[in-house]
């Protein structure tokens, strides 16, 4: 990511040479105030704390929520701020799960290590699969996602000396984090270490959106035959954003096997992919605190219905889906903001 | 020799069944993943005419092609229509939607176990010739294919109402403008891609099951066979259909290890070297 704005930089200087005047630096005043963190995010931070502290009983379900929203901020990386249209992100997630399942089942239980083995799986598969995905139009890329999914399923659910295939991988072991806090049973570890690493690649996540590099994706999705004309390598970038989303999605699955020593066989399923995406689209996508809330309210209500009646549960989960479609495409984060002009309008008349 | 034959009529079931795809998603530009779950509806209407109204099975599977159809027209009015100018995406996400109250509906109805299927007695059996044995349902559902793709192929290519539909996707507003009533068009086209589903949903329930999950479970194969044969395209959709068809059954038959595997593979690398499909045209979205 660091070397983004040297390639932005040397694909400008030749509009720069014909120009001189423009050489001034532009006033990026806007941009670092856009960037700046304001009250309500560090009030939303506050919430994991508060709800460790008010629902001790459901941590697991808690750092689930954490994880989820991990692999939602992945999708709106790829989905939300480049438009990349994919029905198959679950396959990196799986790749991750899988690999630091693996990696603690032969020996490395170090968790941090298999963050990192995941990220790095993850982020090499997604670096390949990217030329492949980038071709063609939405509906062959929503295909080809789908289909390397689709593969990498099939892959695991046959490998079973591997995988354990439909029977799922055990003997995941885990060691201390940090060499310190081992993974208790009441998830207490568990939690913390999923919050922080959701906290801080959200931190990271939050400074690529707010970069340069983040600029000019939102200009891709906006409209791919001009940016070329101000200088951004469109596809280049495409490739960095999908590979990029593909390694947070692999540290998501990581961080699922790590918390529940346990690698089952849908992490790779196309309901995962479909869910996620669906999550992402409550909450609002192209806005990273719209992953977070929406994976907050969908995982919630499947919490509560999902006891109640599983099927009820999906039927008004297609409901709230086509409703969203038809009356509120910007999802909870475009009601709020919404909402939020018409208070500030009324306030000041 | 078997081996292909069973995988021509699994393929001839796979196009009957994506045909109606080819139809919404092709001619009509609208991802339609809840196509399985007009199927579905044809399954179950076939299932329940048989087992409880008694009805034969060959007035069964047109009505429940007309349910399916039925069923399309009203989705169609209420709902698809306001999407025809939306993203792909808000098209995949509301179908995605529809398919869950679908599978979570058939569940209420019908329960989550598998519907009993009985075929009539004329279609049972096997005609058996050296080194070949030939199911006479297979047999059947071939020839129905056959039958299907002339007459489409005749209805799109040949016919007022399908220079109409291909005059009201190309350019809906000139065909608005030369006198084309495009609503009733797309309706109608609708309408007979979901019956092609019901249809399709028939006359698949003795070789793919009926669950409350089939159109989830079916939905990824309708999808391989649009977009390998090439959108809108009825002839692509047939060879595709017949070749994914021989791919799965043949990978499952001699190396069942690998599974599904193969043709998913199949899918990409066609997709990469031909994003357009057997036959297609460029698109311009």
């Amino acid at each position: 990511m660091v070397r983004e704005p040297a390639l932005h930089e040397s694909m400008m200087r030749p509009l720069a040479a014909q120009a001189p005047e423009s050489t001034v630096a532009p006033d990026l005043a806007p941009l670092r105030r856009a960037a700046a963190w304001r009250v309500p995010e560090v009030i939303f931070w506050l919430i994991p704390l508060i709800a460790y502290f008010l629902f001790p009983k459901s941590l697991s379900l808690l750092s689930q929520i954490a994880i989820t929203a991990l692999f939602a901020l992945s999708i709106d990386l790829i989905l939300g701020y480049a438009g990349i249209v994919t029905l198959g992100h679950a396959a990196f997630f799986g790749l991750g799960a899988y690999a630091a399942g693996l990696l603690a089942k032969y020996g490395y239980g170090d968790p941090l290590l298999g963050l990192a083995f995941a990220a790095a799986v993850a982020t090499a598969v997604g670096f390949l699969t990217s030329f492949l995905v980038l071709r063609g139009t939405d509906l062959t890329r929503l295909m080809v996602t789908l289909g390397v999914a689709m593969m990498l399923f099939e892959a695991a659910n046959k490998a079973t000396p591997f995988t354990g295939g439909v029977d799922g991988l055990q003997g995941v072991e885990m060691t201390r984090l940090l060499g310190v806090f081992g993974f208790d049973l009441y998830g207490k570890t568990a939690y913390w270490y999923s919050v922080a690493v959701l906290f801080v690649l959200f931190w990271v996540a939050r400074r690529i959106v707010h970069s340069p590099f983040g600029m000019s994706l939102r200009g891709i999705k906006q409209n791919v035959a001009r940016m070329p004309a101000i200088g951004a390598p469109v596809h280049g970038r495409l490739v960095a954003v999908y590979t990029l989303g593909a390694a947070y999605a692999g540290v998501a699955g990581a961080l699922l096997t790590q918390t529940t020593q346990f690698v089952s066989l849908d992490v790779l399923a196309f309901t995962r992919s479909a869910e996620i995406m669906l999550m992402l689209v409550l909450g609002g996508t192209g806005c990273l605190y719209g992953a977070l809330i929406g994976t907050i309210v969908f995982m919630t209500a499947h919490h509560f219905l999902s006891d109640l009646n599983p099927q009820y549960w999906q039927f008004w989960l297609g409901a709230a889906l086509v409703l969203i479609v038809l009356f509120a495409r910007d999802g909870i984060m475009g009601i709020a903001q919404r909402l939020q002009a018409r208070l500030a309008r009324r306030a000041t008349p | 020799m078997t081996i292909i034959f069973d995988g021509l009529a699994e393929g001839m079931l796979l196009f009957l069944i994506s045909v109606g795809l080819s139809v919404t998603l092709g001619l009509m530009n609208f991802v339609n993943l809840a196509h399985g779950a007009f199927a579905m509806v044809g399954g179950y209407a076939c299932a329940l005419l048989l087992s409880r109204a008694g009805i034969p099975f060959l007035l069964a599977v047109p009505i429940a092609a007309a349910a399916a159809a039925l069923a399309g027209v009203i989705l169609e009015r209420t709902l698809y229509r306001r999407l025809y100018t939306a993203s792909h995406l808000d098209q995949v996400l509301f179908s995605i939607g529809l398919n869950f109250m679908a599978v979570a509906t058939a569940h209420f109805f019908f329960g989550a176990q598998q519907q009993p299927f009985v075929l009539p007695d004329f279609l049972k059996g096997q005609i058996n010739l050296p080194g070949l044995d030939i199911g006479i349902y297979r047999l059947f559902l071939i020839v129905v294919g056959v039958i299907l793709t002339v007459a489409l192929q005749w209805l799109v290519g040949s016919t007022r109402f399908g220079a109409q539909l291909r005059a009201a996707v190309d350019n809906p507003r000139v065909a608005r403008g030369l006198g084309i009533n495009v609503d009733r068009v797309f309706t109608l086209t609708f309408a007979l891609g979901s019956a092609l589903a019901g249809l399709g949903g028939a006359l698949g329930v003795e070789m793919l099951g009926l669950d409350p999950g089939f159109p989830l479970k079916y939905i990824v194969y309708f999808l391989i066979v649009v977009a390998v044969g090439g959108t809108g395209n009825i002839k692509g959709s047939l060879l595709a259909a017949l070749m994914l068809g021989i791919f799965d059954v043949a990978g499952k038959y001699l190396v069942p290890q690998v599974g599904s595997f193969v043709i998913y593979a199949v899918m990409v690398v066609m997709l990469i070297f031909r994003p357009q499909g057997f036959f297609g045209r460029a698109t311009t979205r």
